[in-house]
């Protein structure tokens, strides 16, 4: 089909139906990466650079798990959820706070160099080489069809809502909850109500860095494992971020699952290099007409 | 003691101390000023062991590494008193100028000889950037033939081109469809588009397929790193060919291969040329079931040899995968010590001119003897391997056979 010059495939819709759905569970991922990312930058008004990093960090865990435990990487959230969040509280607590005095810049130098640190360190100690987590149901999964879905990415797709529904939760009927949303509404008049907000601080990041772990988790037996594997996933998911609207959760996944669906849709029919280009397209459109994202609110 | 009490005798202990000292230089002095004067040779060796290419890199790095080991517990370099190979370390992160970036420190350190890039892109500019300075430079594995094709006085490749490469892919693909009574004809190519290799191979693919009765339907080009193969496994079932030609790294060649088997596409034949996972021992184990009966035109060992089962075992015992950037980038420092061992010097001019006069025959590839025209060794050749069970044979040239392909593969 020509479509102004340019030579657009034609292709059944079976084929496009399953792209999208393979959007879906792209985006999926997408989202379960930009939840963390999100609720760091919503409290702590911070981009985290070291956020993929941590990412890898989470994924050799849950690939050591299986190695060294025996732990089906699901079973391994159990871990390292519990781990990611104590790793992210005290990362937050004893290094991030500790060197940027409150400074915002000195913050995102701060996650930067971490990133480096983390990076460097897993190629030292693990070397370049890739490796994979392997399941006995890898091929298992559902016929749709037009698709086959196989368990692990249903159990991701399945994982993202499922996170997102918890924090939701979380935020709005707990007391830390609401807590970490008065701090980052307000972080001066939650201090003066007693919110010990450098506490609030790090459990944000500690959230933020469990959630990682749980995408690392349902990202593992899909993915291969290696120093550079976070970043595959991080640009984009900073992306979602944008688009939903900083600091939303909802944001996070329709936001995942808007990026997934353009991203597969734009490869199906630009191929797979050019059609990246849809993704910047469709976030600069959303932007243009909602400049807070998608669910994101107008600084007071 | 007087100034002259001192001078005027030596005391029983002081002759002893003398004595002990003397007999210590008779026994280790003069080796000790033989050491001195064997300098080490600085061999560079650069390779992408960090960024998207950082598995292949660091693999080649494993296998440049251990051949210097050996040539150094085997004597050093003969010809200049045993004068051992000191390696000179360089990551290329995986981008070209960067890999330029790391000859200007060779060239600072004083070595010798360069091996390196891996990577054509990165071949090409740091075989650009050692001719500047006159350093000899072996290529281990980049197969784009402008590497060796510029005129470049001391660029020398011992592998084979992809030029050659797909040139064998296509006349194997050809036999053994012959061979089978012609049972296959729509192929897809798929490779990557990110290095020049890709694409250009796919070019060469076409060019020779469509002459010998092969349509080729579809060519989907992808990006390095590629995190997704659903679509391309969608195109490939909707168009449904006869063959699917994939050429990319290991990490895309993984996903590739298990995206297919998830998505249940199984054409008969899938024939890669030089495809990154179809023929590394790691990909056969890990994921047996989606390596089952891939072909691959690729570098391999002469699988007769002995002494290339026994750098398998070395690697596998040190936890590498024996794969074609070990061996490849082990034989190209191999190929560098030969011909400063026959230079007798650590000249640059002096090595270049001995690798392109190499006639070395001591290695375990299937290409006999050196013998360089304009850089390319001209007997270096790819081989066609299929996986079949826990192992990869050679099934193409016959030569170097080790089994029978199956052809097509069993339904």
């Amino acid at each position: 089909m020509d479509f102004f010059g340019v030579n657009i495939p034609v292709y059944s819709w079976e084929t496009v139906l399953g792209s999208a759905i393979s959007g879906v569970f792209l985006g999926a991922i997408y989202a379960l990466v930009a939840l963390g990312l999100t609720l760091i930058y919503g409290v702590l008004h911070i981009i985290n650079f070291a956020h993929g990093s941590l990412l890898m960090l989470a994924m050799y865990a849950v690939y050591f798990a299986w190695v060294y435990l025996g732990l089906d990487p699901y079973l391994a959230m159990l871990i390292v959820v519990p781990g990611g969040f104590a790793f992210g509280y005290a990362l937050q607590r004893g290094v991030i706070g500790k060197v940027s005095h409150g400074r915002d810049e000195i913050i995102l130098l701060a996650t930067l160099g971490l990133a480096i640190i983390i990076e460097n360190s897993a190629q030292f100690f693990f070397s370049a080489n890739e490796r994979q987590v392997q399941v006995r149901y890898d091929l298992d999964g559902i016929d749709l069809g037009v698709t086959f879905a196989v368990y692990p990415e249903l159990l991701a797709l399945g994982g993202s809502l499922l996170i997102t529904l918890l924090l939701w939760l979380f935020m709005v009927y707990t007391d830390t909850g609401k807590a970490i949303r008065a701090v980052a509404k307000e972080r001066r008049g939650a201090q003066l109500v007693g919110i010990n907000v450098e506490h609030i601080f790090a459990i944000s990041f500690g959230i933020g860095t469990a959630c990682v772990a749980a995408a690392a988790s349902l990202l593992a037996p899909t993915y291969t494992v290696h120093p550079q594997s976070g970043y595959l996933f991080v640009l984009i998911a900073f992306t979602v971020v944008v688009l939903g609207g900083m600091g939303s959760f909802v944001g996070a996944l329709v936001g995942g699952f808007i990026i997934g669906i353009t991203e597969q849709l734009g490869r199906l029919y630009l191929g797979e290099s050019l059609g990246l280009i849809t993704i910047s397209a469709i976030f600069i459109l959303i932007l243009l007409f909602r400049p807070t994202g998608l669910f994101g609110q107008r600084a007071p | 003691m007087t100034e002259k009490n001192k001078t005027k005798g030596m005391r029983r202990r002081d002759f002893i101390a003398t004595g002990a000292a003397a007999a210590a230089v008779g026994i280790t002095g003069f080796p000790a000023i033989l050491r001195a004067q064997t300098k080490a040779v600085k061999i560079g060796i650069v390779h992408p062991v960090t960024g998207f290419l950082q598995f292949s890199g660091t693999q080649c790095r494993y296998g440049a590494l251990q051949a210097v080991r050996e040539i150094n517990a085997a004597g050093g370099i003969k010809s200049l008193g045993g004068a051992k190979l000191e390696p000179v370390l360089g990551d290329a992160q995986s981008k070209a100028q960067v890999g330029a970036a790391e000859v200007e420190k060779f060239n600072e350190a004083g070595v010798s000889a360069i091996v390196g890039a891996y990577a054509s892109g990165i071949c090409l500019a740091t075989t650009q950037a050692a001719a500047k300075h006159g350093i000899p430079h072996a290529v281990d594995v980049g197969v784009n033939d402008k590497i060796v094709g510029r005129g470049l006085e001391n660029t020398f490749r011992f592998g084979p081109g992809f030029g050659l490469i797909t040139k064998r892919g296509t006349e194997g693909l050809i036999e053994l469809n012959k061979a089978a009574g012609n049972v296959v004809k729509r192929i897809v190519i798929v490779h990557e588009n990110t290095t020049p290799f890709g694409s250009y191979m796919a070019s060469l693919m076409k060019k020779g397929l469509e002459p010998a009765g092969f349509e080729v339907v579809e060519v989907l080009p992808h990006p390095t790193p590629n995190k997704d193969f659903r679509n391309i496994a969608l195109k490939i079932k909707e168009i449904k060919p006869d063959v699917v030609i994939p050429s990319h790294y290991y990490n895309e060649g993984a996903l590739f291969l298990r995206t297919l088997q998830r998505q249940r596409v199984s054409p008969k034949v899938i024939y890669s040329v030089l495809g990154g996972a179809s023929s590394q021992y790691r990909f056969v184990n890990e994921f047996s079931d989606a390596a089952q009966y891939v072909f691959d035109c690729n570098h391999w060992f002469n699988p007769k040899n002995p002494a290339a089962q026994a750098l398998r075992k070395v690697s596998e015992a040190a936890g590498k995968s024996y794969s074609y950037e070990v061996f490849l980038a082990y034989t190209a420092v191999k190929f560098v010590a030969d011909a400063i061992e026959r230079a007798g010097s650590a000249d640059r001019a002096k090595i270049i001119e001995a690798l392109a006069a190499s006639t070395w025959g001591g290695h375990f590839m299937p290409y006999g003897p050196t013998k360089i025209v304009k850089g390319q060794n001209q007997g270096a050749q790819p081989l066609v391997m299929q996986v079949q069970g826990k192992e990869i044979e050679v099934v193409s040239p016959a030569g170097f056979k080790t089994k029978k392909a199956i052809f097509p593969r069993p339904a």
